[in-house]
């Protein structure tokens, strides 16, 4: 490195790969991975949600949780913004995983013909 | 570079603590159970340096949530999988329990222990791994050293750092700006900048958990004081019983130099620096600054007498500026956020953050980070967790060998330089060891004593021969045959010891007799008139254990593991002790099932 310049570049592009060491204030996204869940293809839907996440550089938690009783709505996708309530969607496709993500995770607006529960900020 | 984005951070202490208590085949472990569910893609392992609370290691921190895992074991690690990174649920009985309250607390920030810490030395350790240049860099490393060699002069820096009021953490507290500034006006061809890790007193361990957990922190705060100063080459001081601090700094020091970070024209400003690191056989001496050139000089490790200093005549009789670790490690802070922002923490004339090495008979031990000015109240209550078994304080001692007990009426006592010194201990490097009634202040007073008495290098009188009078006094009183007028004998030579000796370790090493004298007397004398140690401590001098007969069962239990057959009667009917025999050794206090033996 020549300069001041080219370190801060460096950081920029170094930063990314520490974003997941800090929670406070994030968006989260969590995926239903029971045994329902998996067999219902969550694992897919959690790779195309990594996919996502990572093509448009977001920073947001993503996790996974166990079955939480409604294994026939399987695979589930919790969406919650900071301070908002917990949207659930259920029978969520690949192909719903982007426009979850664009819609509600990016512009705030919640994709209602997929919502199938939602929990009030502070309830788990 | 990576470009995979990880889910999740798993992130395993390989400090020299957790290390040895079993974190090395974790990573391992993990490694293989993430593969067999390929979940390699998804979860970074990283090693980090010490989270200070070696305690409770290993440690596993899992990440985005920030769940603190502590005392986890090769057969946790599947639970840590199976459970959390697969299912994302929290494993309960993996998490710490805080010792007053018994309440489990998931995450890291909210633990007591680390709530009412403040760490700018400590900021990295154990949240990046030690061995990476790209982390650090990713959580600004190297900015300060940018800002100061392209937007700063010399003494800009030194200015910076004088307004900051950063005082030495390695004990004595001199500015280290002034330092810096005296050793800058000095003309000379060739300057050197030394970093002082010959971190010797008993029980401090922050100086390695630094270099261990954030050695590139070290690196950049002394190429800033490098161009502070005016020097071209500088040297790392460390023990060579720290193996792991020094592989981790070889390490950082190579991805320096391949960065640019180190070397010529740094960063290119013009400024070449090269820095070497040299290993030190261990003797406590050695962290005095004359005796620590003279070893790198290859020559026997002895200190000379001051003026001059090193800033005038050094290294090879060149201009030196030396420092402790921890010094080093708050320059970055000072120089990216600013004097103010240092300064606003802290008292009137101590700033900043110290850190402390916490240890004895307290719930929590461990390395921690706290404002100048904070009580030792807080220390060991709230980040301390109080003292084990629910026990009364008795004395903390200070400043290790060189330091003072401070008694528990002192407790509301806020924490800087001058406050300690002037109740007779001291900040020293940053040792704290709680006692309770159970600890002797005579037995602790001569440990720390024989401690100073076996490293004095023999150089000057006062301290060869002064200390180790002391200690055959300290001996006597021990065991039971302390005579009329050696209170004050000692107070004497102790006054003489400190006034005469050639360096820091003679003129502090009577420090804590002398400060014991002053708060605990009627210990001493119950030594030596009733021949009697309050605390049950000094061999010689211990009441023989009594068996209460209306408790006893007659298991016979006692009379197997006493070592001098002092115990008699038959099975099922009350036993024995005889108090002639009896040598107070506790080994059947320790194995009765219905405590009916205690200390007559």
């Amino acid at each position: 490195m020549k300069s001041l310049e080219e370190l801060k570049q460096l950081r920029e592009s170094l930063q990314k790969d520490m974003l997941a060491r800090n929670s406070a204030g994030k968006a989260r996204i969590v995926i239903g991975m029971g045994t329902c869940g998996i067999a219902a293809g969550a694992r897919e839907i959690l790779q195309a949600v990594l996919q996502e996440v990572k093509t448009r550089g977001l920073d947001v938690i993503v996790s996974q949780t166990g079955c939480i009783g409604m294994c026939e709505k399987e695979p589930l996708l919790d969406v919650q913004l900071p301070g908002k309530d917990r949207i659930t969607y259920g029978n969520v496709k690949k192909e719903d995983v982007s426009r979850i993500i664009v819609e509600h995770l990016i512009n705030g607006n919640i994709v209602e013909d997929l919502v199938v529960a939602r929990l009030e900020e502070g309830g788990e | 570079m990576d470009t995979i984005i990880y889910r999740s951070h798993v992130l395993i202490c390989t400090g020299t603590g957790c290390v040895s208590s079993g974190a090395g085949k974790l990573k391992e472990k993990l490694t293989a159970e993430l593969e067999e569910r390929g979940l390699q893609k998804e979860i970074k392992v990283v090693d980090t340096g010490c989270h200070g609370f070696c305690e409770k290691g290993p440690i596993v921190i899992v990440y985005p949530e920030g769940v603190f895992y502590c005392q986890v074991t090769e057969d946790d690690i599947n639970d840590i999988v199976e459970e959390h990174l697969l299912k994302g649920r929290i494993v309960e009985r993996l998490l710490y329990k805080e010792p007053l309250t018994e309440e489990s607390i998931p995450s890291y920030n909210d633990i007591d222990f680390y709530k009412k810490q403040k760490r700018i030395a400590l900021a990295n350790c154990g949240r990046i791994n030690p061995e990476s240049i790209n982390e650090y860099i990713a959580v600004g490393g190297y900015e300060a050293l940018g800002k100061a060699l392209t937007e700063m002069t010399p003494d800009e820096v030194i200015a910076e750092v004088k307004n900051a009021g950063l005082r030495g953490r390695g004990g004595a507290g001199f500015p280290t700006g002034l330092k810096w500034e005296l050793t800058r006006r000095e003309e000379s061809d060739k300057k050197y900048l030394i970093c002082n890790a010959d971190e010797g007193d008993p029980g401090a361990f922050m100086d390695r958990s630094l270099l261990e957990g954030d050695p590139h922190k070290i690196i950049e705060g002394m190429v800033i004081a490098a161009y502070a100063i005016g020097a071209d080459e500088g040297y790392i001081y460390v023990r060579a019983e720290y193996p792991l601090a020094i592989h981790r700094l070889e390490v950082a020091l190579e991805q320096a130099a391949e960065l640019g970070l180190l070397g010529e024209n740094i960063l290119g400003s013009g400024f070449n620096f090269t820095l070497n690191i040299k290993k030190g056989a261990g003797a406590f001496v050695c962290g005095e600054e004359t005796a620590l050139m003279a070893s790198i000089e290859g020559k026997r490790g002895m200190p000379r007498p001051k003026p001059p200093f090193p800033s005038v005549s050094g290294l090879w009789g060149k201009p030196t500026n030396i420092n402790n670790v921890e010094t080093f490690a708050n320059v970055p802070y000072i120089i990216s956020q600013g004097a103010a922002a240092y300064s606003a923490i802290g008292t009137e004339k101590s700033k900043g953050t110290k850190v402390f090495a916490l240890t004895g008979k307290i719930n929590n031990t461990g390395l921690v980070e706290v404002p100048m000015g904070i009580t030792l109240r807080e220390i060991i209550y709230d980040i301390g967790g109080g003292l084990r078994d629910g026990k009364d304080l008795k004395a903390v001692q200070t400043g290790g060998p060189s330091g003072g007990c401070i008694p528990a009426d002192l407790l509301d006592l806020p924490i800087d330089y001058e406050s300690l010194t002037e109740v007779g201990a001291m900040m020293g490097s940053g040792g704290m060891v709680v006692m309770d009634d159970s600890t002797c202040m005579v037995d602790v007073a001569r440990f720390f004593l024989s401690f100073t008495q076996s490293e004095s290098c023999g150089k000057c009188t006062p301290c060869r021969e002064g200390t180790k009078r002391m200690l055959e006094i300290l001996d006597r009183i021990c065991a039971g045959e302390g005579r009329e007028g050696d209170l004050e004998l000692l107070e004497e030579l102790g006054q003489h010891i400190k006034e005469t000796s050639l360096c820091q370790l003679g003129g502090s090493a009577p420090n804590p007799v002398l400060s014991t004298l002053k708060y605990f007397r009627a210990e001493y004398e119950a030594h030596i008139m009733d021949k009697r140690c309050p605390a049950n401590v000094c061999e010689g001098m211990k009441s023989a254990y009594v068996i209460d007969q209306s408790v006893c069962i007659g298991c016979t239990l006692c009379t197997r593991v006493c070592p001098v057959d002092a115990i008699s009667g038959e099975r099922k009917k009350p036993h024995y002790i005889d108090p002639e025999v009896c040598i107070a050794c506790g080994a059947c206090a320790e194995k009765c099932p219905v405590a009916a033996i205690s200390q007559g």
